[in-house]
Parts: C-alpha cells; sequence; structure tokens
C-alpha cells in the first residue's frame, strides 16, 4: 500500500475550513488513547485541556496574555517566511525590543510623564529592526546566509540582557539580585478590560496582524512580497528589489518582534530580568506557519497554541500529568494541523497494488 | 599527557555531536529538504541510547538503539513533509516539540542513575605516537565513526553515482524527477540518514560526553549543528572544520576564565556564536561559489506528476 | 459523538466533585518548580520535600505542583493558577517567581505564599531560604586539608548573592586551614547543561586543580574528577552514585523538614508570614557521609560542623578583609544576614572579577 498525492485542480475552499477542526478530531482521538495508555480519564484530561480554559473568564485574559507576543511576532515572520527571508531570530529581536524599550524606564525612572510609554514601545520596535537589520545587511551586502547569523544572535542577545542586569543595568534596592528596577507605573502597559489582566499588547497584536493582512492582500507591496518570494527572478523582471525586500521584511518582523518584547517587559513582567521569554521566538516561526503564513491566520494559531500552554498547565495540575505529555501533545496537534492541510491542495489517494495508479483505492 | 592534548581531548568531546549531527542534516539538506528538528532527534537519541545502555549493559546496544530511535523518529517528519508535503520548516520545529516531550518520558526512570561509558578503543602502535596517539588513537568507537563518516559523505556525495543522484534532486527535484530518479525515495533515505546521526550525536551526549541522563539534555547543540551546516555551505569536511572551531572556542573561553582574564563571563560565552558569524563573512562573500553549493530546491515541495 | 459529550460531562461534574470534597478536609499544599522535578538537582530537592510533606501528614494534606516553569512571563499565571485552584500554601521555590508571587498574593489574602531565596515579602508572603553557605565553608575546610595542589576549582552557574556567598564561605573555609589557599573559578552560565558543566571541569582539571565543587545542578563534574582520579563535592543531593570514590561529601537540601513545619502551622492557623533562614541546625540542609578523605580531615569537617551546629561559630567572622584589600568584619565581628543576602563581592584571596 501507499499514498500518492494528486493536485486538486484548485485548493478546496470547504477543506480549508474543515481541515483544522479534522485535525482537532485527529488530536482529540490520538489525545484520548495516550491518555487512557496513561491510564488517566482521557474525558477529563481532554476537558481540562481544551474545554475548561475557555469556560473562565480568567484563563481567557492568560490566553489573551499568552498569544500577544506569539501573534505579533508570527505575523512579522509572515512577511519573511513569504518573501523568502529565513529569520529564525526573532527570540533574539524580541530581546533586543525588550532592553531598547526599557532603556526609557531603567535610565529614568524618575521621569514620569505620559510619553514615557509611546516613547518606550518606539524604541522597543526600533532596538527590534535594528538587531534584525544586522542579519539583514548581511544577507543583502555580505551574501551571508541569515539563517545562521539570525539563531547566532539569539544567543548573543541572551547573553547581552543577562550581563546587562547583572552589571549596569542591576536595580540598586534589589540586594544585588539579577533585575532592574521595577518600572515607573507610567512606564506600565494599561489593562484593556476590567474582567482581568489583558493588556494593550494584545490590541497591538490584533492591530498589527490585520494591518499585514491588509498589506499583502491589498497593496502593490503585498504583491511584491508574494513575487518575490515565489521567484527572485520573476521579481526582477518585475523590477522589484531582491535586495530592498530582504531589508523590508527583516525590518518589520525584527519591529514587530521588538514590540513584543516591549509589551511583554512593560505590561507582564514589569521589569528586566536574565529570562523574560520562555522561546516566544521560536514558538511563534510554529505559530506563523500553523496560520498558512496568513496574518489573518497568525491569530487564529497564536490564541490555539496559547490555549495548549494554558491547558496544558490545567491538566498538569488537575491530573498530574507531566508537563512531558503536554509537550508530546503539542506536538501531535502540530502535527494533524500540518498534515491535514495536505488536503487543501491535493487529494489523497491510498494505493493497494503495485502496479495500479488506477482508482483502486479510496480517495479523499 | 600534557595541557594542550587534555585540551584537544575536550574539544573533540565537545565538537564530535554537532559534527555528527550536523552531517547528517547535510546530507538531507542536500537532497534538498530542510529538518528543524535535530535538536529533537538528537535528545531522543541521547534518551533512547541511555534507556537501552540500562537495561542490556551494553552502551553498543545503547549506541545501535540511538541510531535506530533517530531514524524511526525521522521518519515521521518525512512521513509529513515527503508524503504530505506539509511545510518542512514547521513539521521540523513541531518534531524538536515532540521530541522533548517523548524523550523526557523515556528518560524519566534514569534520572540520577550513573551511566555506562562507551570504552575506549586503543588502536595498536598508532596510539604510542607521541601527542597524536593519545588524542587520535585512544578514543572511543564515535569518535572514529565521526571522522569516517565524514569521509564517507564526502565521498559519497561527490564521487559516487548515487551520491550525485541525490546532489541532483536537490538542485532541480523536477528536472531529477524527469531523468527518471526516484526523489521522494532517496529523500526518505536523506532524511533518515539525518535522523540516525542526530541520534548517534545524542547518544554519544548521554554514553560519552556526559553518561546520565537529564531531561533536555542536548540543550541547544541540534542547533548548533544546523547552523553549521550552513557555516560549512553544504560541504562535509568543512562541517568538520566548522564544528572543531566551533569547540575550541568554546573549551578555551572556560580556560581562559579559569585562569583569570576579568572578562564577563557573558562575553566569553557569547565568543563561539560571535566567532561563527564572523567566520561566515569571511567565507561566503563570494556569492558565486555559495550559490554553487546551496541545494536550490531546499525546503521546497515536491509532489511526482503523471 | 453523543458519547464523547456525555464522557465530557461526567468528568466535568467528577472535577467539580472531587475539588469540592477535598477542599473540606484536606489542606491543599502546592509547588511551583523551575526544572523538571527530576533534573536530579534543585528542583528535584524541592520535590523531595513535597513527597516528605505528603508521608509525614498524611491524609491531613493534599499536594499539587506544576513543574518546568519559565522564570519569565509564565510565572505570574502559574502562582495564581496554584491559588485559584484551593490551594491553602504555596511555594514558590524559585528567585523569578517573587514579584508574581507577591502580585497574586495581594488578590487572594486568604491564601498563605512562601517564596524561597527572595527577599520582598508581605502580609501573606513569607520567604524562607537555607544557609548553604555553612556547608560550603566546611566543603572548604576539607578541601584545604585533602588537596595536594593547594587549588580548588569552582563551577559557578551564574553571579547572584547566593552563589557568590558560597564561593566566599568556601575561600573563608579553606584558609581558616590553608591560609594560601587558591579558588579557580568558572561561570558556566547554566544551571543544568551537563555537558557545559563537564567541559568546565575538564578545563579545571586540566589547570591543575585537585579538587573540584559546583554550584551547578547535574553530576556531569562529578563524573569527570571520577574519570581524572580528583575529588569532588556533590551538590543539592547525595551525588556519591557518580562518585564513589570521589565524592568528599555533599550538601544535601532538605526542605522537608521545612515544608511539614509551616503546613502543620497552617493547619493549626498559627502561619503567619516570616523571612526565614534557617541552616543546619534546623534540619534544612545536612551533609552527606565525609568519605574518600584521611581521617584528619574527617575529623575536622566533623568537628567544624559540630561547632556550626552549636552555633559556636560562624564561618562569616572577622577578621575578614574584602578582594581589594579593605577592611570588611572587623576580628570577633559576625557579618549580619542583610549583606550575606546581598553579597555582591569577594573575600581576599580569591582571583575572579564579578561584573559590575
Amino acid at each position: 500500500m501507499r499514498i500518492e498525492l494528486e493536485k486538486r485542480a484548485k485548493p478546496s475552499m470547504l477543506l480549508s475550513i474543515l481541515s483544522p477542526f479534522l485535525a482537532l478530531g485527529l488530536t482529540v482521538i490520538a489525545g484520548g488513547i495516550m491518555f487512557a495508555l496513561l491510564g488517566k480519564s482521557p474525558g477529563m484530561a481532554l476537558y481540562s485541556f481544551f474545554v475548561e480554559p475557555l469556560l473562565d473568564v480568567w484563563s481567557l485574559h492568560e490566553i489573551a496574555i499568552k498569544a500577544t507576543p506569539l501573534i505579533l511576532i508570527g505575523a512579522g515572520l509572515t512577511v519573511c517566511y513569504r518573501s523568502n527571508n529565513w529569520n529564525i531570530g526573532a527570540e533574539g529581536q524580541f530581546i533586543a525590543g525588550a532592553i531598547a524599550g526599557a532603556i526609557v524606564p531603567v535610565l529614568f525612572h524618575d521621569w514620569h510623564s505620559p510619553l514615557v510609554l509611546p516613547l518606550m514601545l518606539v524604541f522597543g520596535m526600533i532596538g527590534g529592526a535594528l538587531y534584525a537589520a544586522i542579519p539583514a545587511f548581511l544577507k543583502a551586502h555580505m551574501n551571508t546566509n541569515e539563517i545562521l547569523t539570525s539563531l547566532m544572535l539569539v544567543y548573543i542577545a541572551q547573553l547581552f540582557l543577562d550581563w546587562l542586569v547583572r552589571g549596569p543595568w542591576r536595580s540598586p534596592d534589589a540586594y544585588n539580585f539579577p533585575v532592574t528596577r521595577d518600572f515607573m507605573p507610567e512606564a506600565v502597559l494599561p489593562e484593556i478590560l476590567a474582567s482581568g489582566r489583558t493588556n494593550l499588547g494584545f490590541v497591538f497584536a490584533l492591530v498589527a496582524a490585520a494591518g499585514l493582512w491588509f498589506m499583502m492582500r491589498y497593496t502593490l507591496k503585498g504583491f511584491e512580497i508574494s513575487v518575490l518570494g515565489q521567484s527572485e527572478r520573476a521579481g526582477r523582471f518585475a523590477g522589484f528589489s531582491s535586495r530592498r525586500m530582504i531589508w523590508f521584511s527583516m525590518l518589520v518582523s525584527g519591529g514587530l518582534a521588538g514590540l513584543a518584547g516591549v509589551s511583554e517587559v512593560s505590561g507582564v513582567i514589569n521589569k528586566l530580568q536574565p529570562i523574560i521569554s520562555p522561546g516566544y521566538g521560536f514558538t511563534a516561526i510554529i505559530v506563523a506557519f500553523l496560520g498558512r503564513l496568513n496574518p489573518l491566520g497568525v491569530i487564529a494559531a497564536g490564541l490555539v497554541l496559547a490555549l495548549t500552554y494554558v491547558g496544558g498547565e490545567a491538566v498538569q495540575l488537575t491530573l498530574n500529568i507531566s508537563d512531558k505529555i503536554t509537550r508530546v501533545f503539542q506536538g501531535l496537534l502540530l502535527f494533524f494541523v500540518l498534515s491535514c492541510d495536505t488536503l487543501i491542495q491535493y487529494r489523497i489517494r491510498l494505493v493497494f497494488s503495485r502496479i495500479g495508479r488506477s482508482s483502486e483505492g479510496g480517495a479523499l | 599527557m600534557g595541557m594542550i592534548e587534555a585540551i584537544l581531548l575536550t574539544v573533540i568531546t565537545a565538537a564530535t555531536p554537532l559534527v555528527i549531527a550536523s552531517l547528517g542534516e547535510l546530507v538531507t539538506e542536500r537532497s534538498g529538504v530542510l529538518n528543524l528538528g535535530v535538536e529533537g532527534m538528537m535528545v531522543m537519541g541521547a534518551a533512547i541510547a541511555f534507556a537501552m545502555t540500562q537495561v542490556t549493559g551494553s552502551p553498543y546496544l545503547g549506541l545501535l538503539a540511538g541510531i535506530g530511535g533517530g531514524a524511526l523518529f525521522s521518519l515521521l517528519f518525512g512521513f509529513l513533509t515527503l508524503t504530505l508535503v506539509a511545510n518542512q520548516v514547521a513539521t521540523g520545529l513541531a518534531l524538536t516539540i515532540l521530541g522533548l516531550g517523548i524523550s523526557g518520558q523515556i528518560g524519566e526512570p534514569y534520572v540520577g542513575v550513573s551511566g555506562i561509558k562507551l570504552p575506549q578503543i586503543v588502536v595498536p602502535v598508532l596510539s604510542d605516537i607521541p601527542f597524536f596517539g593519545p588524542v587520535l588513537f585512544r578514543q572511543d568507537l564515535v569518535f572514529y565513526l565521526s571522522i569516517t563518516l565524514v569521509a564517507g559523505v564526502s565521498w559519497f556525495l561527490f564521487r559516487s553515482r548515487t551520491g550525485l543522484k541525490m546532489r541532483a534532486i536537490g538542485d532541480n527535484h523536477a528536472s531529477a524527477h524527469a531523468l527518471g530518479i526516484h526523489v521522494i525515495r532517496t529523500r526518505y533515505l536523506a532524511v533518515m540518514f539525518g535522523g540516525a546521526c542526530a541520534g548517534l550525536a545524542g547518544a554519544q551526549l548521554s554514553l560519552v560526553y556526559t553518561p546520565q541522563w537529564v531531561e533536555n539534555m542536548s540543550a541547544g547543540r541540534g542547533w548548533i549543528a544546523l547552523a553549521l551546516v550552513v557555516f560549512a555551505s553544504w560541504r562535509p569536511w568543512r562541517v568538520l572544520a566548522g564544528g572543531y572551531l566551533f569547540g575550541a572556542v568554546s573549551i578555551s573561553q572556560l580556560h581562559a576564565q579559569a585562569f583569570g582574564v576579568g572578562i564577563p563571563s557573558q562575553f566569553l560565552s557569547a565568543l563561539p556564536y560571535a566567532a561563527t558569524i564572523v567566520v561566515l563573512i569571511l567565507i561566503s562573500h563570494n556569492r558565486r561559489v555559495t550559490l554553487i553549493n546551496t541545494p536550490a530546491s531546499l525546503g521546497k515541495p515536491f509532489v511526482p506528476d503523471r | 459523538m453523543k458519547k464523547l459529550i456525555f464522557a465530557l460531562a461526567t468528568s466535568a461534574a467528577v472535577l467539580g466533585f472531587t475539588a469540592a470534597t477535598s477542599a473540606q478536609d484536606k489542606t491543599k499544599v502546592c509547588f511551583i518548580y523551575v526544572g523538571p522535578k527530576t533534573d536530579g538537582g534543585y528542583s528535584e530537592a524541592h520535590d523531595h520535600g513535597r513527597q516528605a510533606l505528603e508521608k509525614a501528614l498524611g491524609d491531613k494534606v493534599e499536594t499539587a505542583y506544576l513543574e518546568n516553569v519559565p522564570e519569565g512571563p509564565d510565572a505570574e499565571r502559574a502562582v495564581e493558577r496554584m491559588a485559584r485552584s484551593g490551594c491553602a500554601l504555596v511555594f514558590t521555590t524559585s528567585f523569578g517567581f517573587m514579584d508574581a508571587t507577591i502580585k497574586v498574593a495581594q488578590k487572594f489574602p486568604d491564601v498563605k505564599f512562601e517564596h524561597a531565596t527572595g527577599f520582598k515579602s508581605s502580609e501573606n508572603v513569607g520567604t524562607y531560604n537555607a544557609r548553604f553557605y555553612e556547608g560550603r565553608y566546611i566543603q572548604g575546610v576539607i578541601a584545604a586539608k585533602t588537596s595536594k595542589a593547594g587549588v580548588a576549582g569552582y563551577i559557578a552557574s551564574f553571579p547572584i548573592p547566593e552563589v557568590v556567598m558560597g564561593i566566599n564561605a568556601f575561600m573563608l573555609g579553606a584558609q581558616s586551614v590553608n591560609p594560601d589557599f587558591k579558588v579557580k573559578i568558572v561561570w558556566a552560565n547554566t544551571w543544568a547543561d551537563p555537558g557545559k558543566e563537564a567541559d568546565a571541569a575538564k578545563a579545571l582539571a586540566d589547570q591543575g586543580v585537585d579538587i573540584l565543587t559546583q554550584h551547578t545542578d547535574s553530576t556531569a563534574p562529578m563524573q569527570v574528577a571520577a574519570e581524572r582520579g580528583i575529588k569532588a563535592f556533590g551538590q543539592a543531593s547525595d551525588m556519591i552514585a557518580a562518585g564513589p570514590q570521589t565524592q568528599l561529601t555533599s550538601i544535601v537540601d532538605t526542605w522537608g523538614n521545612y515544608y511539614i513545619k509551616r503546613t502543620e502551622a497552617v493547619i493549626d492557623g498559627t502561619w503567619k508570614s516570616e523571612q526565614i533562614w534557617d541552616g543546619l541546625k534546623d534540619g534544612i540542609l545536612e551533609m552527606a557521609p565525609y568519605t574518600n578523605m584521611p581521617d584528619d580531615a574527617k575529623a575536622l569537617a566533623e568537628e567544624t560542623e559540630a561547632k556550626i551546629r552549636s552555633g559556636e561559630l560562624h564561618p562569616f567572622t572577622g577578621p575578614v578583609k574584602k578582594q581589594d584589600g579593605s577592611d570588611w568584619l572587623a576580628d570577633g565581628e559576625v557579618s549580619d544576614d542583610g549583606t550575606l543576602l546581598g553579597m555582591n563581592f569577594y573575600v581576599a584571596g580569591i582571583d575572579d572579577k564579578l561584573p559590575d
């Protein structure tokens, strides 16, 4: 038996809507089996993983908070990946943005002005964009592969932040612990709803994703991105410069990763410390692809992934399911989503005989 | 044994897993497939190898299990990206998440257990050569394998027919297919070779480098291995050079600290990463040379039409 | 599908039911770990404490934990989840959870919180820590007594006061035996990366140290020491299995005694927010058996331990000079706890340089 793919004449609209649900169904089945094998009640596990977090106002807020950086970074990355620029160092740009944004509250902590927050956000975006400018410059002008440079710069950013908070920026009143001063109230992103701690960063994420979606869909720049992404040659004939596109996509994604970084330290952590991200920059790569490189899809993907984190903690607590199992479950979900998306473009055919290419198998 | 020999031994142990995993990924990428799941396959190899060694008492069986486990695990990636043409970047990352989870589960009973180290194999006569003897010929099997693999892969890619076909696929899968080369089958094998190598590298971690199991013990080495492929511009001997360069800088920064050079340790720790970038800039300024080596269809899905 | 919905509904009911009953007769005690509960080091020691608590108080308590909670934006959610799930007492076991604990505690005035190794407290947030430096001082004494090279290697994680304090205590202990004793320090910049820890251990051994001590989590340095035929000290748990002929002793974290004490206080209603810094005498840490050393070294170690336990000896007693030669403690003067908890300088005789 083997599996063959047959390209559809045009992508199936129906399946592009159905496929995420199909994937969810398959994950539920596979996850249920896994939980049962572990001796846990599958119903209860799946309930507290997927359903319980959605029924509680508190956990809805937590999902939004967790999704905010994933959406911001993931949306920016769609521009990169669509134009074939492989920025995998968003984690570093996130940190650079957080550091740049923190310049204001750390160095000018006595400055109480409504200008503080806007300035921080701008600094954060600039910081992230500048850090992404390094691999952009190296790729555009020195012909250096951006996968390597952007990834290596992540480690450098982490160590630089570590040095900063243990050295020059260490708070004078934290008993020499590696943290900066707590940000003054003017430097903290306000919460947007009375019911919980979701902050303005979530709005930024939605606006940024919507804006990028509009750009990709309705502007010349969006056209340029997809043309250059499909073929550099074709792009050149159309008069587009792939070098300019390297700069544009890296700066956009770096800027948004930087905004995510500053939003996170301003809205959630309220200071700098050695660890400010549990790997958002890497998780956001998955989010970008789960969202099918569509900024609006990224919103959905970011929320779903956030749900799996929040739900994963819930099952850890209620059912004593270890966080390793949670990760396995996340991995399964991702696999099913990715494979079900195949159905949008292709028909899958199971071929049972060796010779037969004909329709002996069932087609889906 | 002098200090230089001792330092070289440390560098070799640190570089060997990077070289092996990187070499596997190199072959995968030469066939046109980008598998970002090296970290996940590596940590799986480490867990499986350790568990098998504990169960059977034989580190060699552990080594085999690590290789086999890595290859099997990579099949999952292969099925998704080759048969179902799922996106390679996302699938690779998902593989890493899954690998970290499953390996943690496999390794859980073995936390805190002191492992069995892969024995040294002393090559007669050669091991008595001053300086080189102790460094190169009193090593474990994995080290010898790593050098053999570099030479073997280099021969395979540039001297054998199959290797030529594989590179043809990596450069242009459509024309390779038109010439009657089995694109998907070859890629499956390349992916599995990458998985086997990552598994072997992981086994080195839990059987040679530090004979123990700790969750997430690959600690980012899979990512470094990935970067080294690019660094090496897809050429096997450069993988060896890159791995050893990275290892040498990492180890010498520790020595610099023990000497007390007075530079913040964060800057010293950042050195290997910065050095890798700088060297890559130096070697990639010639655009044409880089382009020749880069597999042109890297990361692009292929569906045979009929 | 119907079956599935039914299963979901019943499980929801079961869930609600168990939560309701357990809240009535059992005290729920919760823990948040920064690493996996089987990290073989810091978090595992806390989890052993949790298990000891369950064993000691049996039916009276119910415990829960979250592991692998990163010290970043996720901390607050983890702490709040604990508070919301009916925990009466929450132990947040890593420094990076400090602000999250304080924030959440404000929202849940009826829940008691205890944060390990931090310095912020409030009405319902206490802090706790162990005087690990007592054990490190004893290790220094043993090192100086047994080392032939007169140099020990120190694998450090990150320059925080806890680690700096440990290095200083080790040095003072060593100097009490051999005033010229040297310590070589390597910062691994990680808590748990066996490979990197092993590399650091090898680098130190290559530079001629014959005793290793570590402030990182894994047993990798112990394994390297065993291979090289030198001696080493364990960390956080008894690591004798990794080096039966190598380990001199180990500082063993025994949080269990403390967790039992504090949980009983919650049950009795006598819990109040305190800043607790317990030592050897309180049973929050213990020394693993003194092995692999000559009898006189063992005798001296035991004597030192006894003096620390009885309060006769405080490791940080003057005269002590700082690294730059300035005076820190006058003859007979004992350091106050505040200075120790925020320690950011080396004592005289250490060659390393701290970032500033």
